[in-house]
């Protein structure tokens, strides 16, 4: 398996959906279905509820929602084992959701309240979690790489078999010191995943107007490590990769590269018109693939009621609505927490 | 006409070799390309290559001296025809303007250690921690001091803290199999193994990050960069993740790692590998900037830094590498971080510098002595947190001052000085506080422009006389 294995998948035009290739991935239990749905509802109402406080002027700076590419985080997350880490960049609300981070806490952050996991320091784009082994979070295009790098760096000098995930997107994908990370986690056989979302977009340019190489589970070749492309909108498919990249890493064979094919339906901020695709592109995505939808017809098909669903939408928008009030009443850090923090 | 083999300057900071070995005979015969002899710098061992042909006439330095001055004659290679009759028609020893040109600049030669058995000639040059005036407060009396270079001191610091602590570890350019490019890492690799002492590949940005990352998962990284000029690619994660992270996680993530290596002015390198990041990194929250000028402080501040819960600037400087002073043998000599030390007492002016900058700082207060003018000099060892109750109550004794730094003079580490001298000393001042800093130029590489960019004794004097109103 040293070289790179892919599943077939052309360059889309922008109209079809991706990575929709080869064989279907295997299926779910029951049980593990209701848990991708519960999680996967969660991040999106979740990034529903911050669009609407965006909005209404509770959050403020940058914002960058998550929707549409929900199965990523939460299929790679049911991959890993407690003590294996995460980091990522700015789009990084699902990820702090799915690695098991409260959402009153990220809610609070983004409304830069006491309560928040920063208390109010950090913003959307710099949250961590020691306890969750969630390490950013960070707003700066493509140093989570080398961090990520940094963090499997720690578990092999530890000999541990922990495995770091470092999740970044099309357009970090373009940045050197990704390259420069690659090869010395090649060189040094570090338990790093490093997994592209492909969302099609860095911010309004397209994959195709910014990338030399669109397949992106390429971009390791001249440094020897093997690549995937991955239908990142069902989440089965996400876990099957997740799994097969786990195991790579763990048994000493040092990096690997998942290209996550995934959409996200908002703009690339709360500030981004979208005008760079059509209104028609998104439906169709919407329409044709969206992760939720995939599962919940699924569990409709194995005989699940309607109503069952909507009760895990129902619990799902009580934790989300209740975080939403939380982070509006919460207090603002107290102004000592200016200078605290600064130094250990 | 014999032809003058001559000790070589084989780096752009070599002032002088040991001759370990000859590999030719008197009496050889010699082509052009032929390795002649072994020299050893303060950086590595060296081959020295004939460029002449003909047959080695005499060995004038014996294999095995110590401390062979650039451009000594170290033998003769006789041409064809010429046989050892001819020996004495050898020019004089190699002329001394000539020498002086090819040598780095003065200041550094005159602070030239005699630390190992040489020349009688180097007996004034006063170094560093014998001008002391005031006894380091940190050190017990009666401490039995240990002479060494200020590498050995950087050395040992590391394997101190690397033997005590097994989460600290060193990564960088050359620090492992080739010894350090500038020796100061030699012996690590083989004490602590190639898992602790890292080589990586020449991507500063890269793993500038990786250090960060594993410094964020608990480790203590010290990360060598072989000159800071090579850190302006890796800016981004020392500022961005390193610096910021535990304000950016509300006190949840931080980071204890060290950044070292030399910075500033080495000797003949020109712009691009001659800067001082001085006032660059002491102006950013979150990072401790530390910039040592003696061998005990080299020691006790880079112990210090490797223990820092934070990220630590450990700006290193490549000229004072091979001075040696005397280190307190204490089996574990720490100095706080974030404590000025006054270095020599006086009532007159306040004389205020760091790294480098103070062998000028010195060598004016020795000039400044003799014509009656009394300085007190404090080196400031640690530029962010800066020690400003040191350098008030100085100011407040002798009210004036004048900063010495290598580094430009706008938005530099001179103006935050009298900045800070203005805030709480501002009624004891007599005069405006002046600043001697490097000249507002790119620094070239001609010899004697470079001389002219850095700053110099005299320039020193003139400004403590010029707020003595002198």
């Amino acid at each position: 398996m040293a070289a790179p294995k892919k599943s077939a998948t052309k360059e889309t035009s922008g109209e079809k959906a991706q990575g929709n290739g080869s064989s279907s991935p295997p299926e779910f239990t029951r049980d593990q279905e209701l848990s991708a749905l519960r999680d996967m509802l969660l991040i999106r109402r979740f990034e529903e509820k911050a669009g609407q406080l965006y909005g209404m002027g509770a959050i403020g700076g940058f914002c960058h929602l998550y929707i549409g590419q929900e199965a990523i985080v939460v299929g790679m997350q049911m991959a890993l084992k407690k003590g294996d880490q995460v980091i990522t960049g700015y789009r990084d609300h699902g990820h702090m959701l799915a690695t098991g981070m409260e959402a009153k806490g990220v809610m609070a952050e983004l409304t830069g309240r006491h309560g928040g996991y920063s208390h109010g320091k950090g913003g959307s784009m710099h949250m961590f979690s020691k306890e969750k082994n969630f390490f950013g979070g960070h707003g700066i295009v493509g140093a989570q790489v080398s961090l990520g790098t940094g963090l499997a760096f720690a578990n092999r000098y530890r000999g541990n078999d922990f495995v770091s995930l470092a999740y970044f997107g099309d357009g970090a994908s373009n940045q050197g010191q990704v390259y420069e990370s690659f090869n010395m986690a090649e060189l040094w056989k570090l338990p790093v995943i490093y997994v592209i979302e492909n969302n099609r977009y860095a911010m309004g340019t397209s994959v195709s107007r910014s990338s030399a190489q669109t397949d992106f589970s390429k971009r390791g070749v001249s440094f020897n490590i093997p690549g995937e492309q991955v239908d990142g909108m069902d989440v089965r498919a996400v876990k099957a990769a997740g799994d097969m990249a786990v195991a790579w890493c763990r048994a000493g064979k040092g990096p690997y590269i998942l290209e996550m094919q995934t959409y996200r339906y908002r703009g690339h901020s709360m500030s981004d018109p979208a005008k760079y695709r059509t209104r028609e592109e998104v439906d169709k995505v919407r329409h044709d693939q969206d992760p939720i939808e995939q599962v919940r017809n699924r569990l409709l098909a194995a005989k699940m009621s309607e109503q069952e669903l909507k009760a895990i939408d129902a619990e799902v928008r009580e934790i989300v609505n209740a975080a939403a009030d939380f982070a509006q009443h919460d207090p603002e850090p107290d102004p000592s927490e200016l200078y605290t923090d600064i130094y250990r | 006409m014999p032809i003058q083999v001559l000790m070589p300057a084989l780096s752009p900071t070599m002032e002088k070799g040991n001759l370990s070995k000859w590999l030719k005979k008197e009496g050889e015969a010699i082509k052009s390309g032929d390795v002649i002899a072994e020299i050893e710098t303060d950086k590595a061992t060296m081959e020295v290559e004939a460029t002449d042909e003909g047959t080695l006439g005499k060995i004038l330095i014996p294999e095995g001296t110590a401390d062979v001055a650039v451009n000594t004659p170290i033998a003769t290679i006789l041409a064809d025809g010429e046989s050892a009759a001819d020996l004495g028609k050898a020019p004089a020893p190699a002329k001394q303007e000539k020498a002086a040109e090819s040598v780095p600049p003065a200041e550094a030669k005159a602070e030239a250690p005699a630390s190992k058995s040489g020349g009688g000639e180097e007996k004034k040059a006063p170094s560093a921690p014998k001008a002391a005036a005031e006894p380091d407060p940190e050190v017990p009396a009666g401490t039995e001091m240990v002479t060494m270079t200020i590498r050995e001191a950087l050395r040992d610091a590391m394997a101190e803290e690397m033997r005590r602590d097994p989460d600290v570890f060193v990564m960088g350019e050359e620090v492992a199999e080739y010894q350090g490019a500038y020796k100061v890492t030699q012996g690590l690799l083989q004490e602590f193994g190639a898992k602790r002492v890292i080589d990586t590949p020449i991507t500063e940005h890269g793993f500038a990050g990786i250090g960060v990352g594993a410094a964020m998962a608990g480790l203590k990284p010290i990360v060598e960069f072989m000159t800071f000029n090579f850190a302006m690619q890796a800016m981004d994660q020392i500022i961005n993740s390193a610096a910021k992270t535990l304000y950016m996680s509300g006190g949840q993530m931080g980071c204890a790692i060290v950044f070292r290596g030399p910075n500033g002015a080495a000797a003949r390198v020109a712009a691009q590998h001659s800067q001082d990041y001085s006032a660059w990194y002491s102006q950013v929250p979150g990072l401790k900037v530390i910039a040592p000028y003696s061998a005990a402080d080299y020691k006790g501040l880079l112990k210090a830094a490797i223990r820092d819960p934070n990220p630590v600037i450990f700006l290193e400087n490549e000229m004072l590498y091979g001075h040696s002073g005397e280190v307190p043998k204490l089996d574990d000599y720490v100095i706080p971080i974030g404590k000025a030390r006054i270095v020599r007492t006086g009532g007159h002016v306040t004389i205020i510098s760091w790294s480098n900058g103070m062998s000028y700082a010195l060598k004016a207060a020795d000039e400044l002595a003799k014509e009656g003018i009394e300085a007190e000099v404090i080196d400031l060892r640690t530029l962010r947190p800066m020690d400003t109750d040191t350098l008030v109550a100085s100011v407040k004794k002798t009210g004036r001052a004048v900063t010495v730094e290598e580094g430009w003079q706008q938005n530099g580490v001179g103006g935050e000085i009298a900045a800070r001298i203005m805030e709480h000393a501002f009624d004891y001042l007599d005069a405006p506080v002046a600043r001697v800093s490097g000249k507002d130029v790119p620094m070239p590489y001609a010899a004697n422009l470079e001389k002219l960019a850095l700053p110099s004794v005299a320039e020193v004097v003139e400004a403590a006389k010029a707020v003595c109103y002198r």
